[in-house]
This record gives structure tokens, C-alpha cells and sequence, in this order.
């Protein structure tokens, strides 16, 4: 059977039947052979369970409040794709998520006009990421503890700059505020924007190749010549520069900016969104799609919880079974799942 | 390890064999990698006191001898990875001296390690081609993944390596797979010396049978030539043309393959092991 599902996917049209109940059973073969099938079935679980026990879930108005709710954690998770894939970590995420609109109200307050304020900002979360980058490469820290200080250093930045404070976030009309979060579905669409670019940079191109195979096996793609180091920097630059995008454009939709709690509560869901996706915490495997799946399935517990009413001292315990749940789902399919796949 | 650190060894001379090659009237073109008077030094640990060792186009050359000999250092040195203390490397007739990895790879000479080789997450085509990949749009690195698989298959029919799947994750192949995968990316990409660690390690007949085929097929029809270090002497007489015993940081021993047999080289070994240890006796009674 093992060489069989080779050839089969190869040569679709071949109509050779393979196995018992011949087109039914491909079909499931097929199936068990994608990394997002439990990320599927779980958020087409949870969809199909709030859509029965609350009529409100199907209306616009509420798909809207969870594209929003989750576009920051979609594009926090295509980042940490990224991440997880080269076998590190960012816990720094979130902070800079907090932080590049402060950074941006800074430039602001100081006359630069928004836009440029906005590249700045931009600049500045980007600054961030490569630092993590570049303190975990070349004085080989390990990232998780470079990106949890860094997160503590952001946080406390925003305070000191914030007073702990929220302030009015400047420039709220026009078209350029409808386009660059205001607009109903608009972080929503930079999120799906995001999502195609950094799909495409992992899997379509020689840098994602690259990022899978230091993550894969770093003596390996070393030893090719493959300059691990600088591909991992890139890697924090990009999800920094993500993370701080979408930043600005929440403050943009919110009209406020926020001093917000530490990072971790903005970042954590990011990642579990993308392991539950079937991204490995080892390195070498992350699916985008994957990923975007696993935010959604955040996105639509939080909301379902609120609109069922569930018991606000009740909320996290539910949240974390259900995440539970899901990711005991993964592994368990996933030992099913190989045996098709071999 | 511990022969080295003594510091006896370096008095004893004496007890070298044979360093000269038997076939002296080879055209001195033949010879592609060369080392002379290959010495280097760790500290207080003495690793390799005058290596003179010669590979020859489309050979296959087997290193012999105990942990702690030598032969891993004389092979980080020959592709690059740590520069000799004293001595002279010559690549086909000419002095080299490798700054690095990618140096001596500029050379044509390349190491391929069984497991530290592949991805094991990438297909065999991704891993034939990694940091080598073909794509479109210059800078922007866009692969061409389809033109990848073609020439990855192709390449592999052509050394007659058999993979049921170019699409197959390098995880989900066979020991000896990956050894061929591994070993053919190093031809595929001009590599013209290859140093095999271990080549044959933990596998079965069959698929030690692929890579026998497989080093046998590049040396005599491709003209690549191959060290190959292992410690098991059935494995070595199966790959080589010759083999050199290292002890104590020098070539003990010169042979071509059919001059000489198990039994010899394991007498050889052990008769040498006895010296030492009889001088390192005499050492501690003084």
C-alpha cells in the first residue's frame, strides 16, 4: 500500500481501484494525509456547534467581530510558522503588537507626519525583531528567553511611554484610515494578504526552503551552505514587522491605543493557533494554512463562549480543555495519518 | 586518545612501516588530492605527526585504524574544516590551502555524513537540490520545483540509484536511500573527492549492496574518487581499492585491496596494538 499512495498522487487519473470501497477509500486517504485535517475538523466542530446553539453566530455582523477578534492572532501565527519552523520561538510577538502603535504615536507627537510615523513605527518593530534575531544567533541565546525579556522590555516602554494612559489614536478619517484598519473588513483582508505572502515565502520559495531545512536539520543545511543565521534573523524581522503591521492597523480600527497588558496574553494564542494548526514546536514542519485555521478556531471559541453566554469565571478553563482537546487530536490522528502517508 | 597524549610516541619512529606507495610509476596527474607532511597539534594532544597520503583519480581509499588515530582529523583537514599545522595539500598537482568548508567544496572535494546529510522534512528532489535550487525571477528565489523534479530523477536514473518517490520525505526512506540521496548530491553538484564517513554503518545486505553499486559506479565510470573511513575492515574490502592504516597521527600501513586481506590487516592492527602497549609499559616502569 505504501508505494501505491506515492504513485497516486502523482497520477490522479488513474483509475486503477487501490484498496477496499476503491474511490471512498482514496478519498479518505487523501484526506488523512493533509496536516490540517484535525485543525479542520475541530474548527468545522466548534462553527457547526455555536452556528446550532446560537442563532446570532451566522449573522454578518458577528463573522465580522471574529475576523477582527482574530486577524492580530492569524497574522501573529503566520509569523510563528515561520518561527516554530526554524525550531525557535517568539514570545515578543505580542509586545511589539502593543508596542508599534505607542512607537508610532511617539514619532506622531513628535511632528512626524502619521504616514511617515506609521514607516517608522514600522521600522522600529522590524529594529525589534531583528535584535531577538541577532542576540540569539551570534551570542547564542536561547530565543525563548531572548523574546520573553524582550517582551518585558517593550511592556515597559509602553508604560513608561503611555503613563498607563490610553490615548486617541490621530488621523481617523479618510480613505486612508478606511483602507489601513477601519474599514470593517479591512484588518481582516491585511491578515489574508499576509497570510498569501508569507504562504508563498515558505513554500514557493528558495528562502522557505531554507527556513525548513535550518529547521529540519541545522548541521544539514549548514553543511549545504545555506547561511542558517541569516536566515533565522530574517525570520524575526519578518514577524516583527508582521506583528507591528497588524498592531497599527487594530489601533487604526479601535481609534485608541491601548497600554494593554503584557504581550504574552497577545502572543500565546498565536502560537497555539499555529501548533494546533500542525505546525511542530520542533522546527521543520509549519503549514500557513494551517495556522490560519487554528486562529479561526480561537477566534470562533472566544466568540461562541460570549455569545452562549458561557460564565465569565468559566471562559478560560473551557478555552484551555478545548485547546487541550484539539492539539490530543493532532497527535492522536497523526499516528493514524502516518501509517496512510508511508 | 590516550597513545597520543603520551609523549614517548614522538621517539618512536621507528615503528612506522611503509609510508611510500607501491605504485610510484603512476603518472603523477593521476594523483587528485594529495597530502604531504600533513602535521596538526590540539593543545598538548598531538594528532597527526606527518601525514603523506595520496588519493588517485577514480579511486576508492579506505582509512583504517583506532579512535583517537588520526583519521578524522587528516579528514577535517582534507575538506576544510580544520587548517594543518605544518604540511602542504596539493589538489590535482597544485598547493591548496582551505580556508573553509565551502573552500575545499570550491575545490570539488566534499564530505558526506549518513544522518547530518538530509532533511529529513524535505522531499529526495528538495534534498538533491538544497542551497543549489533552480528558480525564477533571479533574486526573488521563486522555485522552480517542477524543473527540480525532473532533473532529480533523471540524475538519479542515470547513477542508477533507485527511489520508489522523488516526492517522498527524506524521513520515510532507508538508511541506505539516504546514503545514496546524500552521496548523490555530492556528485550531482560537481564534487570530484569524496570523503565517506562510515558509508555502510548499520545496514542490512541489500541496502549496503546500493551503496557498494553506487561507489563502484561513480569511481570507475565518473572518474570520482572517495576516502572512505570505517572500522569495519568486510565493509572496507567491499568499497576499496586501498586502504591506509593511520596510528598514532601516521600512515602505519599502505595496501591495495587485492594485495591483502582481513586476516592480514586485523594481524597488522593487533601487532601494533601490542607494541604500544608494551611501550607504554616500558614507560610507566621508568
Amino acid at each position: 500500500m505504501a508505494r501505491a499512495t506515492a504513485s497516486d498522487n502523482e497520477t490522479p487519473q488513474n483509475p486503477v481501484p487501490k484498496g477496499p470501497g476503491s474511490v471512498a477509500y482514496r478519498l479518505v486517504q487523501r484526506a488523512m494525509q493533509q496536516r490540517e485535517l484535525t485543525v479542520v475538523l475541530v474548527t468545522l466542530f466548534v462553527i457547526i456547534y455555536f452556528g446550532i446553539a446560537n442563532s446570532a453566530f451566522f449573522t454578518t455582523a458577528n463573522i465580522i467581530t471574529v475576523c477582527q477578534y482574530l486577524a492580530s492572532i492569524a497574522v501573529i501565527a503566520f509569523g510563528e510558522v515561520l518561527i516554530l519552523s526554524l525550531g525557535e520561538i517568539d514570545l515578543s510577538a505580542g509586545a511589539v503588537y502593543l508596542s508599534s502603535p505607542w512607537f508610532m504615536y511617539l514619532f506622531w507627537t513628535h511632528g512626524m507626519p502619521i504616514g511617515w510615523a506609521i514607516v517608522a513605527a514600522m521600522v522600529c518593530s522590524a529594529g525589534v525583531g531583528m535584535i531577538n534575531g541577532l542576540i540569539t544567533v551570534w551570542l547564542n541565546v536561547s530565543s525563548l528567553i531572548v523574546t520573553l525579556a524582550v517582551n518585558y522590555v517593550l511592556f515597559g516602554f509602553v508604560l513608561i511611554e503611555s503613563n498607563d494612559i490610553q490615548v486617541d489614536m490621530p488621523g481617523q478619517t479618510g480613505h486612508f484610515s478606511i483602507i489601513f484598519g477601519v474599514g470593517a473588513w479591512s484588518t481582516t483582508l491585511w491578515a489574508a494578504a499576509m497570510m498569501l505572502a508569507i504562504w508563498a515565502l515558505l513554500k514557493r520559495t528558495r528562502f522557505g526552503l531554507h527556513v525548513t531545512a535550518t529547521g529540519g536539520n541545522l548541521l544539514a543545511a549548514a553543511e549545504s551552505g545555506i547561511r542558517v543565521r541569516r536566515v533565522k534573523v530574517w525570520c524575526f524581522i519578518i514577524i516583527s514587522a508582521a506583528s507591528g503591521l497588524i498592531g497599527i492597523l487594530d489601533a487604526i480600527r479601535i481609534g485608541s491605543i491601548n497600554p494593554g497588558s503584557s504581550g504574552l496574553d497577545t502572543v500565546l494564542p498565536g502560537i497555539v493557533a499555529a501548533v494546533v494548526g500542525g505546525t511542530a514546536l520542533t522546527g521543520g514542519r509549519g503549514t500557513i494554512v494551517g495556522a490560519a485555521l487554528g486562529a479561526i478556531f480561537l477566534g470562533v471559541l472566544e466568540d461562541g463562549f460570549n455569545l452562549i453566554g458561557v460564565n465569565a469565571n468559566w471562559f478560560y478553563l473551557a478555552e484551555g480543555v478545548m485547546i487541550l482537546v484539539a492539539m490530543v487530536a493532532n497527535t492522536q490522528l497523526g499516528t493514524v495519518a502516518r501509517r496512510f502517508r508511508r | 586518545m590516550t597513545e597520543e597524549i603520551s609523549p614517548m610516541t614522538e621517539a618512536e619512529s621507528p615503528l612506522v612501516e611503509a609510508s611510500t606507495t607501491p605504485d610510484a610509476t603512476l603518472a603523477a596527474s593521476d594523483v587528485v588530492l594529495e597530502a604531504v607532511g600533513v602535521t596538526k597539534r590540539f593543545g598538548a594532544v598531538v594528532a597527526l605527526r606527518g601525514i603523506d597520503m595520496q588519493l588517485r583519480r577514480g579511486e576508492v581509499l579506505g582509512l583504517v585504524g583506532d579512535n583517537g588515530a588520526g583519521k578524522s582529523t587528516l579528514v577535517k583537514i582534507l575538506c576544510g574544516f580544520h587548517p594543518p599545522d605544518t604540511g602542504k595539500i596539493y589538489v590535482e598537482g597544485k598547493e591548496v590551502s582551505f580556508r573553509s568548508v565551502a573552500d575545499a567544496r570550491g575545490f570539488g572535494i566534499e564530505t558526506v555524513y549518513q544522518d547530518l546529510a538530509l532533511v529529513p522534512q524535505l522531499t529526495v528532489a528538495q534534498n538533491l537540490f538544497l542551497n543549489r535550487e533552480i528558480t525564477l525571477f533571479g533574486k526573488v528565489g521563486w522555485l522552480s520545483a517542477g524543473k527540480m523534479r525532473r532533473l532529480a530523477k533523471k540524475y538519479l536514473e542515470d547513477i542508477k540509484v533507485e527511489i520508489p518517490d522523488i516526492d517522498a520525505e527524506a524521513e520515510s526512506l532507508s538508511g541506505g536511500q539516504r546514503q545514496a540521496i546524500a552521496v548523490a548530491r555530492a556528485t550531482r553538484q560537481n564534487a570530484k573527492i569524496l570523503l565517506l564517513d562510515e558509508p555502510l554503518a548499520a545496514m542490512g545486505a541489500r541496502e549496503s549492496a546500493l551503496i557498494v553499486d553506487l561507489v563502484k559506479d561513480l569511481s570507475r565510470n565518473r572518474g570520482v574518487s572517495m576516502i572512505v573511513i570505517d572500522h569495519n575492515y568486510t565493509h572496507l574490502f567491499e568499497l576499496c581499492d586501498r586502504i591506509n592504516v593511520i596510528q598514532q597521527g601516521r600512515i602505519a600501513l599502505d595496501q591495495q585491496v587485492k594485495d591483502t586481506s582481513v586476516e592480514e590487516l586485523t594481524k597488522f592492527m593487533v601487532s601494533e596494538y601490542r607494541r604500544e602497549l608494551a611501550a607504554g609499559q616500558q614507560l610507566l616502569e621508568q
